[in-house]
């Protein structure tokens, strides 16, 4: 069991820079998972930790070592790859014990641990069988055994999921879960998807450009987002970003958006944006805080009429898209609410999950 | 113009179903036709070597049907694998294939890891002097080779001439680029992640080659080796230009220096040491046909 | 390049630790260079000096004593021989080449057509001719081709044809020295081409069946093109061996008669080793040089291209 320590952590090849200094601590036990779009520099991240990339610039420590020269045998760590990297010609138990052979662990120790993984992951009856008789799922479990069997202080797993069906990831993902509250082994894991980020993680870092956008709890990242790339990559659908200009308005403020009535900012809030008064800024407001209007308005909560042109029925929900000033927004509304595309729908607006973001900047204020 | 097309359309579709059908089984016919012709065309040659095989030297100038045999006997094979000239052919030949396979696919298989792998100064360079050195032909180099032999001699004494084991360092020049080639060609077809799983997994470059490479490029292995050997087993020119006396001689060399004594063809003797020399590959082609053809098209469509 | 991202990398703190991956790095390009030195040993004692050596055997002149320069140029260029070698190896690769290519491309074909648990047994019979070595298969051919008891004259005489001279006529030489050389290569053309036929997507053909093509326009249209790149590596490839061709040469006619089937290879034997001459031996086997560099270098255009596609 480590600590994993980032400084300063740089890499460039030939002439992309693939990632452009990244400071990260990660505690023992902790499940981390770093997500962003593709090319952000992950996977090189990922990586570089292994020691299967060599470092431009900066320290990785590993359990207090430093481990920027060590080779990646001896950095303690397994790794599972995102096509699985099995080795075709041996069973599931040579595959999963190859790594304990070659570190000369005893026979029975061997075959001790390679059970112990095998029943973690249900898969005791396909140790005899080769790779290609596997199904994606049962090769996904092996890869993940061969990186269990080996005890390593981290676990590594680049995409692991993103070769399989939709319905089978889910399953998977619970799976990863599981297995890292049994094994409770330090994890860096990397993907591309949020949902599965913010599912899995203790802590999300969120990438983009090779540099870290925020580091910080699913919660956090959900509710308290630092910069506009995390507002809007973190969420599904995506948060609606209106242009839109705080005034004053009373004692207290309002906001200012084309084709709508002012939405007055909730009281707690209004210190804090004060200094923006006057300016030009980005109105962030998740779909699922713009919903049907129904019975009296709580406090901070604001009725619109919004003129829905698409429905997109879910089941459990309903997502409506509507125009204001230019852009479409997108509302999360009951399946009973009725909306209809053609027709008039009040809305009611909760200002008390509202964001300001200064385009100039790209950060939330 | 719709009502036209309605009307006729029922008829000319059932129509066209069944010339569909019927050109299908014409096309078919066809092929099977041409590929018999071009079989007897193919096959010919090996066919009439095993019938003449079977003949006495009466019957062979005989005034009969030369395609078919009359009097089958095995006296050829006898003769010829009693005696100890044709013995020593198929040892040197022997011999030689088998020295030479081991040593060809040693040097490739580690010089393709290298080349695929390893990426070091000049790698890239260097894999494409590879190709162009399969591309030289021995007819190119046989004339200064036989120079080279007399200077060796001249300078260490060690005399190659007229030696078979001359052949096992000659060999490997037309064996080597060829299997490093298409080992180049396997290997890099191996996913990168499968390496570095073995890295991490904590085995060093040499068992990354010998437990993961090899076995899951076994393939391309069998297929390198089978070309080495039947490119060992044919040549004909080095051991033409370089061996004499009767017991240094290979197969091919021998069968056509010996067999043929001045104008007197034993041509029953003559097709059963040729069709016996052909054996080794034609048994190993019937048993491996799948590697075989794969390292015959791996050289265009691999690497 | 890694040396300077080491150093890069190198905080004076953790001098030792660099210097030892330096030495790891040099054990790496290490392994590799000594993985490679049996290999680069082959290719340049055995093929480079060699082919390098052979430039400077043909200034020299027949006792290998005294420098003649051009002088062996010079007289071969004056000999009627040479001259008709050139032609000889010229007619010989293009001719068979040709007619290799078509055979093996109709044949290919027709292997394709039938249904496909069947190919494989009509695929194995046809390679025969490609797996027995050639000396061994000509010689069947010099048996068939037997003045006395020729078994296609016997066959040709029973349609009413008179016996062929198949060896010892000057055109007719040239053909059977063709023939037993398409005989010998075609199969390797029906191979390559097959494996190119089977990677020719089938939805091309369903989508251009749909628009109307008819079956000769499918293969002008999709199936050549798609195999361009593999037709003319197979080529050139073929090029390069037929015209370097000793073997069938050398058994079948061993050049005759009067020299009319000669190839460069041939020739250069005979009078490299057999008369003695080396220099003028190792003249003429240069004079294959530039069609076998023509033929590589296309080659490897080829090849490149196609790993550019992949
Ligand atoms: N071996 C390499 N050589 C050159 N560029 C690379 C290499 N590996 C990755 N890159 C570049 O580095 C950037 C980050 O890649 P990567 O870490 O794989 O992104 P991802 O976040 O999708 O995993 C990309 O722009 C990619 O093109
Ligand atoms: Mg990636």
């Amino acid at each position: 069991m480590a600590q994993v320590t980032l400084q300063k952590i740089v890499k460039t090849f030939d002439r992309t820079e693939a990632v452009r200094g990244i400071d990260l601590d990660i505690a023992d036990r902790e499940f981390v998972v770093l997500v962003g779009p593709s090319g952000c520099g992950k996977t090189t991240t990922l990586r570089m930790i292994a020691g299967l990339e060599e470092i431009t610039a900066g320290e990785i420590r590993i359990g207090g070592r430093l481990v920027n020269d060590v080779p990646p045998k001896d950095r303690d760590i397994a790794m599972v790859f995102q096509n699985y990297a099995l080795y075709p010609h041996m069973s599931v138990f040579d595959n999963m014990s190859f790594g304990l052979k070659l570190r000369k662990v005893a026979k029975e120790e061997i075959k001790e641990r390679v059970e112990a993984a095998a029943g973690i992951l249900s898969i005791m009856e396909l140790l005899d069988r080769r790779p290609r008789q596997l199904s994606g799922g049962q090769r996904q479990r092996v890869a993940m055994g061969r990186a269990i069997v080996r005890h390593p202080q981290v676990f590594l797993f680049d995409e692991p999921l993103s070769n399989l069906d939709a319905k089978l990831r889910v399953q998977m993902r619970t799976e990863i879960k599981k297995v890292h509250q049994r094994v409770q082994t330090t994890t860096v894991y990397v993907t591309h998807d949020q949902i599965e980020a913010m599912t899995l993680a203790d802590r999300v870092v969120v990438m983009n450009g090779g540099r870290i956008e925020q580091v910080g709890t699913p919660n956090e990242l959900y509710n308290h987002p630092n910069t506009r790339f995390v507002a809007g990559f973190i969420g599904s659908p995506a948060m609606n970003f209106i242009p839109c200009r705080v005034d004053a308005h009373g004692s207290g403020l309002k906001v200012k958006v084309a084709d709508l009535p002012d939405l007055p900012v909730p009281a707690e809030r209004a210190e804090r944006y004060r200094p923006q008064v006057g300016r030009e800024l980005l109105l962030g407001l998740r779909p699922e805080h713009i919903k049907e209007s129904r019975g009296p308005l709580g406090p901070g909560i604001s009725e619109i009429q919004a003129r829905i042109e698409v429905v997109e029925p879910m089941g459990m929900e309903t997502m409506v898209y509507f125009p204001v000033g230019g852009i479409d927004v997108c509302g999360r509304v009951a399946p009973e609410a009725g909306g209809r595309a053609g027709s008039a729908m009040p809305l009611a607006v909760d200002m008390n999950q509202m964001h300001l973001i200064d385009p100039a900047t790209d950060r939330v204020v | 113009m719709a009502d036209t097309a309605l009307a006729t359309g029922a008829p000319t579709r059932a129509l066209k179903y069944g010339s569909i059908a019927k050109d299908r089984r014409w096309a078919l016919r066809l092929s099977y036709f041409f590929l018999t012709l071009f079989a007897i065309f193919f096959l010919m040659p090996p066919i009439y070597m095993f019938i003449t095989s079977l003949k006495t030297s009466a019957e062979i100038s005989a005034e009969t049907n030369p395609w078919w045999v009359f009097n089958p006997t095995l006296a050829n094979y006898i003769e010829l694998l009693t005696q100890d000239t044709y013995l020593i052919f198929f040892r040197n030949s022997a011999m030689v294939s088998v020295i030479v396979v081991t040593i060809s696919m040693l040097i490739s298989v580690f010089a393709a890891f290298a080349l695929a792998r390893m990426r070091f100064w000049g790698s890239t360079l260097l894999a494409t002097g590879v190709f162009l050195t399969y591309l030289i032909p021995e007819t190119l180099l046989f004339i200064p080779l036989f120079k080279m032999m007399a200077m060796v001699r001249d300078a260490t004494g060690i005399e190659l001439m007229n030696n078979w084991w001359t052949m096992i360092i000659l060999y490997p020049t037309l064996t080597v680029p060829f299997c490093t080639w298409i080992m180049i060609g396997y290997f890099a077809s191996i996913p990168k992640e499968l390496d570095e799983a073995a890295l991490i997994d904590g085995a060093t470059w040499i068992q990354t080659l010998t437990k993961i490479f090899i076995p899951v490029a076994l393939p391309g292995i069998i297929a390198a080796t089978i070309f080495a050997f039947t490119v060992s087993w044919a040549q004909f020119l080095y051991p033409l230009a370089f061996t004499t006396s009767t017991d240094q001689l290979v197969l091919p060399v021998g069968i056509i220096t010996t067999l043929i004594k001045g104008d007197v063809f034993n041509w029953g003797q003559i097709m059963t040491g040729a069709l016996l020399g052909a054996a080794p590959p034609l048994i190993i082609y019937a048993f491996l046909m799948d590697y075989y053809i794969a390292g015959l098209t791996a050289g265009a469509t691999k690497g | 390049m890694a040396d300077v991202t080491i150093t890069r990398t190198g905080l004076p703190a953790e001098a030792g630790q660099v210097s030892s991956l330096q030495r790891l790095m040099r054990r790496k390009s290490t392994i590799a260079f000594i993985m490679t030195l049996p290999l680069l040993l082959v290719i340049f004692t055995l093929v480079a000096y060699p082919a390098f050596y052979s430039l400077h055997l043909a200034t020299l002149n027949k006792s290998m004593v005294r420098f003649v320069g051009l002088g062996n140029f010079e007289f071969l260029f004056g000999r009627e021989t040479f001259w008709l070698v050139v032609y000889q190896s010229c007619l010989f690769a293009v001719t068979a080449v040709i007619f290799k290519a078509i055979i093996g491309f109709t044949v290919a074909h027709f292997v394709h057509n039938i249904p496909s648990k069947g190919q494989r047994k009509w695929r194995g019979m046809l390679l025969v001719p490609w797996v027995i070595p050639p000396a061994m298969s000509t010689l069947a051919w010099l048996w068939l081709f037997d003045p006395s008891y020729s078994a296609f004259n016997w066959l040709l005489a029973h349609v009413g044809v008179a016996p062929v001279s198949w060896t010892g006529n000057t055109h007719w030489a040239r053909f059977s020295v063709i023939l037993v050389n398409i005989w010998v290569g075609a199969p390797f053309f029906m191979i390559m081409y097959l494996a190119a036929l089977k990677s020719v997507p089938e939805q091309l053909y369903e989508a251009s069946e749909i628009d109307g093509a008819n079956w000769w326009q499918r293969i002008w249209y999709i199936t050549l093109p798609m195999m361009r790149n593999i037709i003319s590596i197979t080529a050139l490839f073929s090029l390069i061996v037929t015209f370097a061709n000793f073997d069938i040469v050398r058994v079948l006619t061993g050049g005759g008669p009067l020299d009319s089937t000669h190839l460069f290879a041939t020739w250069a034997f005979r009078v490299g080793i057999e008369s003695g001459d080396i220099p003028l031996g190792a003249c003429v086997s240069l004079f294959m040089v530039p069609i076998l560099a023509v033929a590589a270098t296309l080659i490897l255009r080829d090849i490149g291209k196609r790993g550019n596609e992949a």
